[in-house]
């Protein structure tokens, strides 16, 4: 256990926060050799997910399959990850990291909520991300959407690549299959769509690219973050990705 | 299997010490297949009492995007004969090729007898050899179905080393690991052959395509199966995978402690 260094949060608040963060620790994981080279096959998530924010909120998308090599170790995963009502994450690159660096920000944020008696805002989970990602940079592999909604601030949308970096973002896809629709997603794109048109939005660029890489398929799963809390989706394959959508 | 050059016929490398890859090295400007580039994946098939079914799906892969959806890996020969072909593309293209060109060559003079299935497999066995002799291997697993000389149900297979065996039922790829033990379980002994029917053996290859979609990544739901009898061939190459189950997944939240 190490101290972490302090940040400056843009959505940071209160002094006591402050002096929290001053003792905040990070934990260094300990190197893992197997992980760097592939001789032992790490379970990998060879995800597609995107998360974008909308008129009423945000949406997060993520396909089912998880692979060691070529096997589908998991062929129903859920890569849509709560770490606070109403702030979830989409999981991309090795799944034991970024089940460890979620499991480690979801405490915390339960514990702000606890201490501060207010929810955290969606930056403040996002600095914590970004904390252990970059000052873990070796050791980890891990891409991480941070999206959720907040009643202050409405949805917001942020994307931590593999360096640890923060990237506030309207809209935001990460994973394998993301390079094919780079494209897709540039075209297609609105801001402030309403939801119908963002779940829309959403299944039509994870169906391309399930379509194409070659690590994908099974269910696509869906997260809406609103005022209303959260609402989970699902569209499954051999119903054409129409539904049974939240039944 | 490893089926790359350092590997083959050496004992491990905990006996041996790691392989000298010096050896290896290319003198001059000549080309040799040393990994497959765009691969199809496993190729199933099963002896019936009547002849043999054999199933591939109809994806070329380029490393993990899958590039063609199209492409046919079931090949007919002689309208008697089916090859299935596993592994590199363009290896597949070559040995179409060449049967063609053997087909040809074997209509010129024929006393009326055609090339059967056991013919067709020593050939290739043959052809397979020759080229891993020469260090530029046809990166390629085949299974040839068909009836033998006898009108009896031929199944065989032949790879990249030339390795030959013989079973009532072959899969190559994932499908060994995966679809193996789902096919021996209708017929797991050459004497059992006799009693399987085409349905049972038609269905238990339809179920393992299922398994495969599901679990290797590199696989479509898209298919071709071919039957043959001593009737001919039949091949469907659009075939699409029915009942798949996936409804299970609304179950699943999270990945330990999540409940929502």
């Amino acid at each position: 256990m190490v101290r972490g260094r302090w940040h400056t949060y843009r959505h940071g608040s209160s002094q006591k926060w402050r002096s929290q963060s001053r003792n905040f620790n990070v934990i260094i994981l300990p190197p893992d050799p197997s992980h760097h080279k592939s001789i032992l096959h790490t379970d990998r998530a060879r995800f597609r997910s995107m998360a974008i924010t909308f008129a009423g909120g945000v949406i997060l998308g993520a396909d089912s399959r998880t692979t060691t090599g070529a096997y589908i170790a998991n062929r129903v995963t859920d890569k849509l990850t709560r770490v606070s009502d109403t702030i979830w994450c989409c999981r991309s690159g090795s799944a034991a990291d970024t089940q460890a660096v979620a499991d480690i920000v979801s405490y915390h944020l339960g514990m702000y909520a606890t201490m501060e008696g207010k929810q955290p805002t969606v930056g403040v989970a996002a600095g914590l991300f970004q904390e252990i990602c970059y000052a873990n940079k070796e050791q980890l592999s891990a891409g991480i959407i941070i999206a959720g909604h907040h009643p202050s601030h409405g949805g917001s949308v942020y994307s931590i690549p593999l360096g640890g970096s923060l990237h506030r973002q309207s809209y935001a896809i990460g994973g394998s299959g993301s390079t094919y629709i780079y494209g897709y997603c540039d075209s297609y794109w609105k801001e402030n769509m309403s939801e119908a048109d963002g779940i829309g939005f959403v299944k039509g660029a994870l169906r391309e690219a399930i379509k194409w890489d070659g690590s994908s398929g099974g269910v696509i799963r869906m997260v809406v973050l609103t005022d209303k809390g959260a609402k989970r989706l699902l569209f499954l394959p051999d119903q054409g990705y129409e539904g049974p959508g939240d039944k | 299997m490893n089926h790359l050059p350092q590997a083959w016929g050496r004992p491990r490398n905990a006996i041996l010490g790691a392989y000298n890859p010096s050896i290896l090295q290319p003198s001059g400007p000549k080309a040799h297949t040393t990994s497959p580039i765009v691969t199809g994946t496993s190729v199933l098939a099963v002896k019936f009492k009547d002849g043999v079914v054999i199933a591939a799906d109809n994806l070329a892969s380029y490393g993990s995007l899958a590039r063609f959806t199209d492409v046919k890996r079931l090949r007919t020969f002689n309208r008697r004969t089916v090859v299935g072909f596993g592994g590199d593309v363009s290896d597949m293209q070559y040995l179409d090729r060449l049967l063609l060109s053997l087909d040809i060559e074997e209509n010129y003079g024929s006393s009326g007898h055609d090339l059967n299935a056991l013919n067709l497999h020593t050939y290739l066995a043959k052809v397979m050899y020759k080229r891993r002799s020469d260090i530029n291997p046809l990166w390629n697993q085949l299974l040839v179905a068909g009836l033998d000389g006898l009108d009896q149900p031929f199944l065989s297979s032949v790879d990249l080393l030339g390795t030959t065996f013989s079973s009532p039922t072959l899969a190559t790829g994932f499908g060994a690991h995966l679809a193996q033990p789902l096919l021996r379980k209708v017929v797991d002994d050459e004497a059992k052959v006799g009693s399987v029917t085409r349905e049972q053996a038609t269905n238990a290859v339809r179920e393992c395509m299922k398994v495969l979609f599901y679990r290797d990544a590199r696989s479509l739901d898209k298919y071709s199966i071919a039957v043959i009898t001593k009737d001919g061939v039949e091949l469907k190459e659009d075939e699409e995978l029915e009942n798949q189950s996936w409804a299970f997944a609304e179950m699943i939240k999270g990945y330990g402690t999540q409940t929502v």
